[in-house]
């Protein structure tokens, strides 16, 4: 099940397979979230976006980066979770999901870990943050447990608003 | 067509790409030859055209084993052949079984190419001998089994040349005919013995350009001439040409473009018959000889490069144009960038720097044109299809037309044209089924028989202007009200002509009254309206009754570049394309009436238009609360206009378009993004959607 899951998203060559079982590691309120590295194209400071028009108010507006229009979502915003600030601290991750780019503010950033099978569990119900459908698992290393997030799923659900019904690429 | 993966199957797919290109390319100059072909007096130079056309298709549908294509147009090819040598007439049953048959190797290729369906081989089969039966009983003066005499000239050849491969063709010749050896020229007196020239004659039912082509597997091809030895036909002659450097994938002498068949006027059956009056029987070598008319190749070479017979050309994938504008726009926006960063400078100190600056601007300016100019493609693109479609259409409709285009030279971005066909064919059988009136009608109404439809296209300012005119019966204001009433709509007597015909653009609405399957059902003029409205045009309608009407579509020059105005609101900057703007104002506080439901208008020289404040629109924060501390921005489309309220005009700046949908989605009100000079995103605002939407707040508050 989950074991399966994470060789199976692994694909054929080894490389490909150990790619798979690293996860970027970032900050949302108290929670720490795990998220496959392979689809975190970079990470960014913070810039003023320029707003879109009636939008919801955690897409905070799109950015130029180097040539392309990116839109940015704040999740602290998205999901409640106390005062957003934003400073030189900031941090911006840049994703490749579904073939868009969109951003996503955090928290803070820590490391890229590797998660082997047995580290991985499924995740019990619990009225977390997430909806328990974009969740994948608990990942736990050394004292830290990881909430592992499908964040392909979530960017592209409906009501983080950024992609319209049946346009998914 | 690939049935394990490999180098080879790769290459064939390119060399299929591009027979699949090039016969395209044949059908449409063939469909276009023979609706413009004058069956009295037919012109020889379209007759062989339409001949080269069927041929080279035939020679690669044959070398890639498109067998049913190349059947097809064999026997097209056959009875083309007699009739471009006069040995057959046309006539118009022959014209349309030839549009037929273009149609249905347009099937063919579609299906082979793997995007259509199968053509049953019965159709095909059907249409071969309908094309065979033509030559049954189509025959002019003279029949294909009659022998005729041909002379064959093999030679000059020089010592490595054996006798032995001359005799081998002529043994070989025998199959094809009675020969006999025509005696040599003697040696000029004085001069070196002339190298070796053989002469023979041949009475055969070879035709000449199978005999050319035979003689091309036999012999060196730059050795041979073949000229018919008719009574009085001197003239006529052909050479087999070594062209076939290019012919690099083709294995039969029959694909090469060597035939020279330049039949000219003296061997058409009048001529012909008026020429064997004069003598005579002849010398059998010396009028041939005399008359020999060397080969023109204007024929393109067979996988070569030259995508027309006019122009050289290269073809290069859209993909890589597409790069190449991306890459000139990134260049714009960073000269932009400079240009602004280096705006703060002194001016007189940095001056090398200023000149530098100002020459890179020019540069990236004619480089962003030059690169534009790649994609664009002439109107007649567009144009070309729309003769066949009158034809058609008018002989369903059992009217008169004759369609007349003016500006083909007219040039569009390649992306734009294929999204115009669909809309101005509609337009077309719009005027066909319902603006132009029988002939009979015509005739009662003082108009000659023959309708006009007349396409035209030209620039105007940055934009290019479409127009589909004709001199039928005109809109009907009356007809147009009362359907409008009928379904709801409000309107009002003292609309203007122009807000009438806009009503036609609304989804449903259509005032024929039966319903044919050339148009009527009410779905189209809507669908024109949002597909023009998608590639940043409006549509325009001018109409006078029994006069005629005139559709106008104003389209921007090109889909990635804009003119437009940039206007301040709190602290965004948003882009209003240029060619909406009717004008600006600081209005004073007067001029702003209330209306119910808190709608306002302004008063401009008379005329009430509603205002639309953009940051309320767009939920954002605008710096100026009062009207008269900001500006009016007067926005017009599909001639309704409205005031945007902003607080303030930027500047005027040509924008490189964004597109803010490829990562995110599509916001009303927002047709595109761009990037500033100083980096930052700017939105380019819908103003369609803008003024639709405070007509339509105005009309609920009225």
């Amino acid at each position: 099940m989950m074991m399966q899951q994470a060789t199976q998203a692994g694909g054929q060559g080894a490389a490909a397979e150990a790619q798979a079982n690293e996860f970027l590691t970032f900050t949302l309120g108290s929670e720490e979230y795990g998220i496959e590295i392979l689809k975190v194209q970079e990470i960014r400071g913070w810039e003023q976006p320029t707003t879109i028009a009636n939008a919801p108010d955690f897409i905070k507006g799109v950015i130029n980066l180097r040539g392309t229009i990116v839109p940015i979502v704040d999740l602290r915003i998205k999901f409640n979770l106390g005062d957003p600030q934003y400073n030189q601290f900031t941090v911006v991750i840049i994703l490749n999901v579904a073939n868009r780019v969109v951003g996503a503010v955090v928290d803070s950033v820590s490391d890229v870990l590797t998660l082997a099978g047995e580290q991985i569990r499924p995740a019990p119900e619990f009225g977390g943050v997430l909806d328990m459908q974009h969740i994948t698992g608990l990942g736990t290393v050394d004292q830290r447990m990881l909430i592992l997030v499908d964040i392909e799923k979530l960017m592209t659900s409906a009501d983080m608003a950024l992609v319209d019904a049946g346009t998914v690429h | 067509m690939a049935q394990n993966s490999g180098q080879n199957d790769g290459d064939m797919a390119q060399f299929h790409a591009m027979f699949f290109d090039e016969a395209a390319e044949h059908l449409e100059r063939m469909e276009a030859l023979l609706l413009e072909l004058d069956i009295e007096r037919a012109d020889s130079e379209q007759l062989n055209a339409i001949f080269r056309a069927a041929h080279s298709i035939k020679g690669g549908a044959g070398t890639f084993g498109f067998r049913d294509i190349a059947d097809l147009t064999h026997e097209m090819e056959t009875v083309f052949d007699r009739i471009r040598k006069g040995e057959m007439p046309l006539s118009p049953e022959l014209v349309n079984a030839f549009l037929t048959s273009g149609d249905m190797l347009k099937a063919l290729l579609a299906h082979s190419r793997g995007d259509g369906d199968a053509v049953a081989a019965e159709e095909v089969d059907a249409l071969c001998a309908r094309l065979r039966a033509f030559l049954e009983d189509g025959s002019g003066t003279a029949s294909a089994a009659q022998r005729h005499a041909l002379e064959l000239i093999f030679g000059p050849f020089d010592a490595r040349f054996s006798s032995k491969d001359v005799d081998a063709a002529l043994s070989d010749l025998a199959d094809f005919g009675v020969m006999q050896e025509l005696p040599q020229d003697p040696p000029k007196k004085g001069g070196r013995k002339k190298a070796v020239e053989r002469r023979f004659r041949i009475l055969t039912e070879v035709s000449q350009s199978d005999m050319v082509d035979a003689l091309g597997f036999m012999l060196p091809t730059d050795k041979v001439k073949v000229n018919a030895l008719e009574p009085g036909a001197g003239s006529a002659g052909a050479q087999l040409v070594s062209g076939g450097a290019g012919d690099a994938g083709e294995t039969q002498a029959d694909g090469a473009e060597s035939f020279g068949l330049f039949v000219d006027a003296a061997t058409l059956p009048a001529n012909r018959a008026a020429a064997a009056k004069g003598a005579q029987d002849a010398a059998a070598g010396a009028p041939a000889k005399a008359g020999v008319t060397p080969l023109r190749r204007d024929a393109k070479p067979a996988t070569g490069a030259g995508a027309s017979a006019d122009a050289a050309s290269i073809r290069v994938s859209v993909q890589k144009v597409d790069q190449l504008i991306n890459l000139v726009g990134e260049l714009v926006i960073t000269q932009a960038m400079l240009a602004q960063t280096a705006s703060t400078a002194d001016p007189v100190l940095y001056e090398t720097l200023f000149n530098g600056l100002a020459q890179l601007q020019r540069n990236s300016r004619d480089l962003q044109e030059a690169a534009m100019s790649i994609r664009m493609l002439p109107m007649s693109f567009v144009f070309s299809r729309f003769p066949r479609v009158v034809h058609d259409v008018a002989a369903k409709l059992g009217k008169e037309v004759e369609l007349r285009t003016v500006g083909e030279g007219t040039e569009l971005d390649k992306g734009l044209i294929e999204r115009n066909t669909d809309p101005l064919t509609h337009l077309v059988r719009n005027s066909l089924d319902h603006g132009l009136e029988s002939p009979d009608e015509r005739e009662a109404a003082g108009k000659p028989r023959k309708g006009a439809i007349t396409l035209r296209a030209y620039h105007q300012g940055g934009a290019i202007v479409i127009e589909v005119s004709d001199d039928g019966r005109g809109l009907s204001r009356e007809k147009i009200l009362a359907k409008a009433r009928e379904r709801g709509m409000a309107v009002s007597d003292g609309m203007s002509d122009a807000e009438v015909w806009a009503l036609i653009f609304e989804a449903g609405f259509s005032t024929a009254e039966q319903v044919t399957d050339v148009s009527g059902r009410g779905v189209g003029m809507d669908v024109v309206r949002r597909n023009i409205q998608e590639m940043g045009g409006r549509v325009e309608i001018e109409s006078a009754a029994g006069i005629g009407s005139r559709i106008s579509i104003k389209l921007p020059l090109t889909l990635a570049i804009l003119d437009g105005m940039s206007v301040r609101v709190g602290g965004d900057v948003f882009i209003i394309p240029l060619g909406y703007i009717s004008e600006s104002l600081q209005p004073t506080a007067d001029a702003i009436k209330s209306l119910a439901g808190g709608q306002h208008v302004v008063a401009v020289r008379g005329d009430y238009l509603p205002v639309l404040s953009l940051a309320q629109a767009f939920n954002a924060r605008a710096e100026v609360e009062r009207y008269e501390q900001g500006i009016l921005v007067i926005l017009e489309s599909e001639g309704a206009k409205t005031a945007l309220f902003v607080d303030g005009l930027v500047g005027q700046h040509q924008v490189v378009i964004k597109s803010l949908e490829t990562n995110y989605r599509k916001v009303a009100g927002v047709s595109g993004a761009t990037i500033m000079g100083d980096g930052r995103v700017a939105m380019i605002l819908d103003v369609a959607h803008l003024v639709g939407l405070a007509n339509s707040r105005l009309g609920k508050a009225a």
